[in-house]
C-alpha cells in the first residue's frame, strides 16, 4: 500500500467486486440450482425435442449447435439482469454506492467493480452450462474451455450496456424497454437457435450489429471444434461496445450520485 | 479543520450555496443549522468531495477538495441523513465490508470491530441482519461504521432525526465521548436543543448564505433578550394592548401565541398574575429563538 494509505487506483474496483461476491455466496444454493437447472431443461427440451425435427445444422447435431448458443445467450441474460436490476437496487434503493462514495472510492471504481462482477456471475453460469453440455456430450474436447474467457470478455460488454440503462432508469419498469428492444432481439437474431445464413439480408445486417452475434461467432467454434475465423474483428466489436458502455455508464451514474 | 472561501453552487438557476466563506477550527463540534433547502446538505456533500462547487475553494483537514477528495476521505467518517447500511449483510459484516472500501486489512480491523460493537452497544447483535435492528440500533451502527477508519473528522447529517429520547441520549453521549478524544465533529440538525448541548460553535445559514456564526451562548446574547414569556389563551388581545406590548422589549405573534422578549421578565409575570384566563410559559431565551428570528417563522416546504 502506498504511503498515503490509499489503495492503488488499479485495485480499487476489487472491494466492490468482493462485496457482491460475498452476497452471492450467501445465496449460492438457489443461484447454482438455477445455473445448472435452466440450461439442462433448455438443452433437453429443445435439444432433443426440436433437435428430432431439425436433425443437423451444417455438420452439427442440433443439441451441439444449441448448447454453444445457449451458453452465450445465458451470459447476456445474466449480465443484463445484474447490470440493470441488481445494480439499480444497489444504486437507487439500498444506496450501497452512496455509502461507498463516502470512502476512498470513486464512481469509476464502483462501475468497474460492478462490470467485472456482472461478467464474473455470467462466467459462473457459463461454467455450469459447459458442464451440463459436456455431460450431454455436446462439447468437442478440452478446447471448449477457451469459451469461458471469451464469455467473460463478452459479458463485460453486456454488463456495461446494462449499467448504462441502469444509469438512465427512473424505476424498474424502464428495463422492459431494453429487454424488448435489445435483449430479446439479440436472443432471436444472435444465432443462438438457428444460423444466420438463411435470414433476409436486411435482418442479417441488423444481426451483425448485435454483440451477441459476435459472441456466438467466437464461442460456437471453440465449443464444437469447427473452424474459428475473424476472432480479432469479433473481439474488437465487443471491446468497442464494452469500452463505450463503461465510459457512458460512469458519466451517467456519476451524474446521479455526485450533484 | 475546514476553510471555505467564496463557495458557490447552483442547480439550474437556483443558487443553493451562495458565496459561502467560513473557517472552522480543528477538534471542535461545529453545528450547521438552517431550514430545509438552506444548502446544508449540499455543503456537507462538498466537504466529502461528492459535490463540486461551481466556484470557490475548499480545504478540509488540509486537503484541497474535491481535487484531493480520496486522500481526504481516508480520514473522515460520514453518518448520512438516511441510513445506507448494507441490508445484504449482518451487523459485523457491515463493518467488515465498509472497512474493505478503505483498504483496511482483516488483521488491522479485527481489534477495532469488537471495540466498535461495544461503543455502539451492539455486541449482542453482531450477527443480526440489518432489517432486524431498531431505528436507534441502525443509527448506532451507522455511527460505528463511520469510525471504522479511525477518522479525524466525523460528518453527521441529522444524526438523531426520528429517534426516541433514549436512543437520542445515547447518541449524544457517544458524540461527546468522541469529541473528548479530540475528534472533530460536523453536524446538521433541526433540533436546536441538540445543537446547544453538543456544539462549541454553530453557523446558521439560509438560502445558501451564512446568517451568523458563534457559540450558542454568543448567538443568544447577540440576537435575543435574555428572557422569553409565551402567552396564549382567551383575552390575549386585550391583555396585549393593555400590558404586554409596553412591558416587553420586543414581541412576536405566531398563531394563537404571543412571544414576549425581555431582559427583565418580572413586570410581565406580575401583569400576568391577575389573569387566570391566560396561560403562559416563562423560560430563558434559547437557540431556537435565535434561529426563528434569523430565518423567519414561515414554513419551508422546499
Amino acid at each position: 500500500m502506498p504511503d498515503n494509505g490509499l489503495m492503488p487506483a488499479a485495485l480499487r474496483w476489487l472491494p466492490v467486486w468482493r462485496r457482491n461476491l460475498r452476497v452471492w455466496f450467501k445465496l449460492a444454493g438457489p443461484a447454482l440450482v438455477g445455473n445448472f437447472g435452466e440450461p439442462l431443461l433448455y438443452l433437453l427440451a429443445l435439444g432433443y425435442g426440436l433437435g428430432s425435427l431439425v436433425g443437423v445444422v451444417g455438420e452439427l447435431p442440433y443439441l451441439v449447435f444449441l448448447a454453444s448458443g445457449i451458453i452465450c445467450s445465458s451470459a447476456l441474460f445474466t449480465a443484463s439482469f445484474e447490470g440493470m436490476y441488481s445494480a439499480y437496487t444497489r444504486m437507487a434503493v439500498q444506496n450501497t454506492w452512496e455509502a461507498m462514495l463516502a470512502t476512498p472510492l470513486e464512481v469509476g471504481d464502483i462501475v468497474l467493480g460492478e462490470l467485472i462482477w456482472g461478467a464474473s456471475k455470467s462466467l459462473i453460469s457459463a461454467a455450469a452450462i459447459l458442464l451440463v453440455a459436456a455431460a450431454l456430450g455436446a462439447v468437442d474436447g478440452w478446447r471448449a474451455l477457451w469459451a469461458l474467457p471469451a464469455i467473460f470478455a463478452a459479458s463485460l460488454c453486456f454488463t456495461g450496456m446494462a449499467l448504462v440503462i441502469a444509469g438512465l432508469a427512473k424505476n424498474y419498469d424502464f428495463f422492459l424497454y431494453y429487454h424488448t428492444l435489445f435483449v430479446t432481439p439479440s436472443l432471436l437474431l444472435g444465432g443462438v437457435f438457428f444460423p444466420l445464413d438463411g435470414l433476409p439480408p436486411t435482418v442479417r445486417a441488423v444481426a451483425e450489429w448485435l454483440p451477441l452475434t459476435h459472441t456466438v461467432a467466437i464461442v460456437r467454434p471453440l465449443m464444437t471444434g469447427t473452424a474459428l475465423s475473424d476472432v480479432a474483428i469479433h473481439l474488437l466489436v465487443l471491446a468497442f461496445y464494452g469500452g463505450l458502455a463503461y465510459a457512458l455508464a460512469t458519466v451517467l451514474i456519476g451524474r446521479r450520485l455526485r450533484g | 479543520m475546514i476553510e471555505a472561501k467564496d463557495l458557490s453552487k447552483s442547480y439550474g438557476d437556483q443558487r443553493v450555496v451562495d458565496a459561502l466563506s467560513l473557517s472552522v477550527p480543528a477538534g471542535i463540534c461545529w453545528g450547521l443549522l438552517g431550514p430545509n433547502g438552506a444548502g446544508k446538505t449540499t455543503f456537507l456533500r462538498m466537504l466529502t468531495g461528492n459535490t463540486s462547487p461551481d466556484v470557490g475553494s475548499l480545504r478540509v483537514l488540509g486537503h484541497e477538495v474535491p481535487r484531493e477528495a480520496l486522500k481526504l476521505r481516508r480520514h473522515i467518517g460520514v453518518v448520512p441523513q438516511q441510513d445506507n447500511l448494507d441490508v445484504d449483510f449482518s451487523v459485523v459484516e457491515n463493518l467488515r465490508s465498509y472497512a474493505s472500501y478503505f483498504g483496511i486489512s482483516r488483521a488491522e480491523l479485527q481489534p477495532r470491530v469488537s471495540r466498535l460493537l461495544k461503543f455502539a452497544a451492539l455486541e449482542s447483535r453482531a450477527d443480526s441482519s440489518i432489517t432486524a435492528l431498531s431505528g436507534g440500533m441502525q443509527r448506532r451502527l451507522s455511527l460505528a461504521r463511520a469510525l471504522v477508519n479511525e477518522p479525524k473528522l466525523l460528518i453527521l447529517d441529522e444524526p438523531t432525526t426520528g429517534l426516541d429520547p433514549q436512543a437520542r441520549q445515547l447518541i449524544w453521549q457517544q458524540l461527546r465521548a468522541l469529541r473528548t478524544r479530540g475528534m472533530g465533529l460536523v453536524l446538521t440538525t433541526h433540533y436546536m436543543e441538540e445543537a446547544t448541548r453538543l456544539c462549541d460553535q454553530v453557523t446558521i445559514m439560509d438560502h445558501g448564505r451564512i446568517l451568523d456564526n458563534g457559540s450558542p451562548q454568543q448567538l443568544i446574547a447577540r440576537h435575543i433578550e435574555a428572557q422569553v414569556v409565551e402567552v396564549y389563551g382567551k383575552g390575549l388581545d386585550s391583555w396585549h394592548g393593555a400590558n404586554g406590548e409596553a412591558l416587553a422589549e420586543r414581541f412576536e405573534q405566531a398563531g394563537d401565541t404571543c412571544f414576549y422578549y425581555a431582559e427583565d421578565e418580572c413586570p410581565l409575570l406580575e401583569a400576568l398574575s391577575g389573569h387566570p384566563e391566560l396561560s403562559y410559559l416563562h423560560r430563558p431565551a434559547n437557540l431556537e429563538d435565535v434561529f426563528l428570528r434569523l430565518t423567519g417563522r414561515e414554513l419551508r416546504d422546499a
